[in-house]
């Protein structure tokens, strides 16, 4: 192997030009380094509020998965998931975005959206694929929070659904719950929000949204009544089913409605306490605001009557019992009873169908009616429960009387009851009973029977007689009488020689019928013989 | 038979140079602009500003480094929500799935071996910088090793690129490559760029001086 010349070797040529300048390629970890920085600048710009929520059990969360939405709009992400130190809740920190800081104010709510379903409603069906999320609800407070106390339920209303809010003080929840509807004329237009017992305990504050088209129809003079279950009265029509919408009927509800509700009377303010009445009637009674107070004494006993009971007029209810006491003036040995009514004068025009109309009734007008003669009587409701109710009505042959005052309240005069009436012919009959002198009649039949006594002996006294000598005669005679009707068979039996001769008597008279027969045979064909002799031997 | 550990004739100490395209030997007189006298192809007794483009490429990739793991380089979105894997949680969901056979690959290739590229590229140029004369065979091995261990890094891209390909079934399931994806990407680009850019002849420079 030669080794090339050396210098033979071409030299390299000098190249004029330079392609670039070598810092130029410093341009790229610049720009690198300007994406980075732009990238770390971005991301802590955006990088959105942390709040930290309180649940009370952390099913279905998951730090790093569980979103955060507003009105199903990704607004978060659950970044932890630890146990509070007293390790009776669990909290969750999450991040949210930036723009969702305006809406961390004190009263926005969290709740986990898991499957729901209750008052007819079913919810939150996407998360049993998805998995729970959690739903944020904004409120309306101004001051900003950043720590949150997550609702065990999702809330049936979100704080910016348009309507308005009212409370309704109940006696008891009945069967109300939360999501249960509120009816307007069978119409849902809203729902119930929650409840709570008042502080007293005494009863139960239930609170109802109404939906913004609605809500204007709740006024002060609204009243509200459990539509819960199905109200069932039997008339003298038949029987009357009266409900509210099935689910009403069955899951409960609130209905409510407004009398006068042309009359433009200004909505009622949002948080405005409402009475929620037991039902309908009820509902609409507590808003009869005349109502005449009128007394009545009387002097049977109110045994049956209640506080409550009806005060009818001629089959119209007008009224109810109030209160019923002693008359503390009355003289002792004839007690008489207080009975407080009150009567809602509106109802007389009720009945027609209308609705209560506001109604005055003076006491002149009263005193007229007792002076035609307007009396209280207390009446039976029910025979088998002994119920009493009150009843107005016109006696034109009462006894007059005149319309007086207690203290400033009508007294209205009293007819005795029906039932002290039934009373009195009781005692009538028993009285009658009474004088029908008893022990004289006991004297006549306790003589009738000493005679009858007597008789009897006398009797006995002649069976004796009768043992003693009449019997053994009697037998004797039965023993002759038995031996002729023996002998009397002894010559009826069949081989008995007197039946034997009967029958050879009989055959013998049979015999001689038929030679008798014979005979005439042959006097009939031939008349003659009794001339010639027969005419077989002709001479 | 073992490389020596000094080269006695050198290009740089006979000022020749070898054409790489047509492979004209020629001469040189230390100028920096040279072109072959037979192709013309622009010639280099080293390559020009090596170490200074090196080192720029290094930057970058180590900048892009930091992204390509923070953020997702995944993003699959299922009936069942959403979700974002970085490279890391990838791994950690490998581990935890049981398959750590699986997870160890993707976190050599993925992490620790652009990391110790960026390491080892570094240390490299550093001691060119320095004009270490200890060891140049070993830190040739080296180098040797991250040019051909460079490529296997886009390993993670590749499967990325694959399930973003295949997993479209719109509402079902889907798999979009995250913004990490692109910086995974352009780290193992730009360490590939840098190991081209370094000239390995430089680990050799500083023992070749000091024997002149």
């Amino acid at each position: 192997m030669t080794e090339p010349p050396m210098n033979d070797l071409p030299d390299a040529r000098v190249s004029p030009r330079r392609r670039f300048h070598p810092s130029l390629v410093w341009l790229v970890p610049l720009v690198a380094a300007l994406i980075g920085g732009w990238l770390v600048v971005s991301a802590a710009l955006s990088r959105g509020p942390a709040i930290t929520i309180a649940f009370d059990s952390g099913q279905g969360l998951e730090a790093g998965k569980t979103r955060i939405k507003f009105k199903d709009v990704d607004i978060g992400e659950v970044t932890s998931v630890t146990l509070s130190p007293d390790r009776r809740h669990i909290l969750v920190e999450a991040r949210l975005v930036r723009e969702a800081a305006p809406y961390l104010v004190t009263d926005s709510r969290f709740w986990v959206v898991r499957p729901r379903i209750s008052g007819g409603t079913v919810s939150g069906l996407d998360t049993l694929l998805s998995g729970s999320y959690i739903a944020m609800d904004v409120g309306h407070s101004t001051r900003s929070s950043d720590t949150f106390t997550g609702l065990t339920e999702a809330p049936i209303v979100s704080g910016d659904r348009p309507g308005r809010q009212f409370t309704l003080d109940a006696e008891d929840l009945g069967s109300l719950e939360v999501g249960s509807p509120v009816l307007f004329r069978r119409v849902p237009v809203g729902q119930v929000v929650g409840y709570r017992l008042t502080p007293d305990g005494r009863s139960v504050a239930v609170t109802v949204f109404v939906n913004q088209p609605y809500d204007r129809y709740v006024t002060g003079n609204s009243r509200f009544w459990h539509a819960s279950g199905i109200d069932v009265s039997l008339d003298a029509t038949g029987i009357k089913l009266a409900t509210q919408s099935l689910v009403a009927a069955t899951l409960g509800g609130v209905a409510f409605d407004t009398p006068d509700i042309d009359a433009q009377a200004p909505e009622a303010a949002s948080d405005h306490l409402f009475v929620l009445a037991r039902d309908h009637e009820q509902a609409l009674r507590s808003g009869e605001a005349d109502v005449k107070r009128i007394l009545v004494r009387f002097s049977d006993s109110v045994r049956g009557l209640a506080v409550g009971a009806p005060v009818d007029f001629r089959g119209l209810v007008i009224g109810e019992v109030a209160s019923i006491a002693l008359d503390a003036s009355t003289t002792i040995g004839r007690p008489q009873m207080l009975v407080g009514m009150q009567i809602y004068p509106g109802r007389l025009t009720a009945a027609a169908g209308g609705r209560p109309v506001a109604q005055r009734l003076d006491d002149a007008q009263v005193a007229r009616a007792v002076a035609k003669g307007l009396r209280a009587q207390l009446r039976t409701a029910s025979l088998l429960t002994g119920q009493l109710y009150v009843a107005l009505d016109y006696f034109p042959d009462a006894a007059p009387a005149a319309l007086t005052h207690v203290g400033g309240v009508a007294l209205l005069p009293s007819m005795a009851g029906d039932t002290s009436e039934l009373q009195h012919s009781l005692t009538r009959i028993a009285r009658s009973i009474d004088r029908m002198q008893l022990d004289v009649l006991s004297a006549d039949t306790r003589r009738t029977l000493h005679t009858l006594d007597g008789a009897l002996h006398q009797a006995d006294g002649l069976m004796s007689d009768v043992r003693g000598q009449g019997l053994p005669q009697l037998l004797n005679t039965l023993q002759a009488l038995q031996q002729t009707l023996d002998s009397a068979r002894q010559s009826l039996r069949p081989d008995a020689p007197l039946q034997q001769d009967l029958r050879d008597a009989a055959r013998q008279v049979a015999a001689a019928a038929q030679s008798v027969r014979h005979l005439s045979d042959t006097l009939q064909r031939h008349p003659e013989a009794l001339l010639r002799g027969k005419p077989g031997d002709a001479p | 038979m073992l490389p020596r550990a000094e080269n006695s004739l050198a290009g740089t100490t006979l000022r020749l140079l070898s054409c790489p395209v047509c492979g004209q030997t020629t001469r040189h007189d230390g100028a920096r602009t040279l072109a072959c006298p037979c192709c013309g192809t622009s010639l280099a007794v080293r390559k020009p500003d090596s170490l200074s483009r090196a080192w720029a490429w290094l930057v970058a990739a180590t900048l892009c480094y930091i992204p390509a793991n923070v953020l997702p380089i995944m993003e699959t979105r299922t009936l069942f929500g959403r979700q974002d894997n970085t490279i890391l949680s990838g791994v950690v969901y490998l581990w935890l799935d049981g398959s750590w056979p699986l997870a160890l690959v993707v976190f050599i290739a993925s992490i620790l071996v652009p990391l110790l590229k960026i390491l080892c590229l570094s240390f490299l140029m550093l001691s060119v910088h320095f004009r270490w004369r200890w060891a140049p065979l070993q830190r040739t091995r080296l180098y040797r090793l991250l040019e051909a261990v460079g490529p296997w890094s886009m390993l993670d891209i590749y499967v990325v690129a694959l399930l973003v390909a295949l997993v479209q079934w719109q509402s079902l399931a889907m798999i979009q490559a995250g913004p990490g994806a692109l910086a995974f990407a352009a780290v193992v680009v730009l360490t590939m760029l840098s190991a081209h850019a370094f000239d390995p002849r430089l680990i050799w420079d500083a023992a070749e001086e000091d024997r002149a």
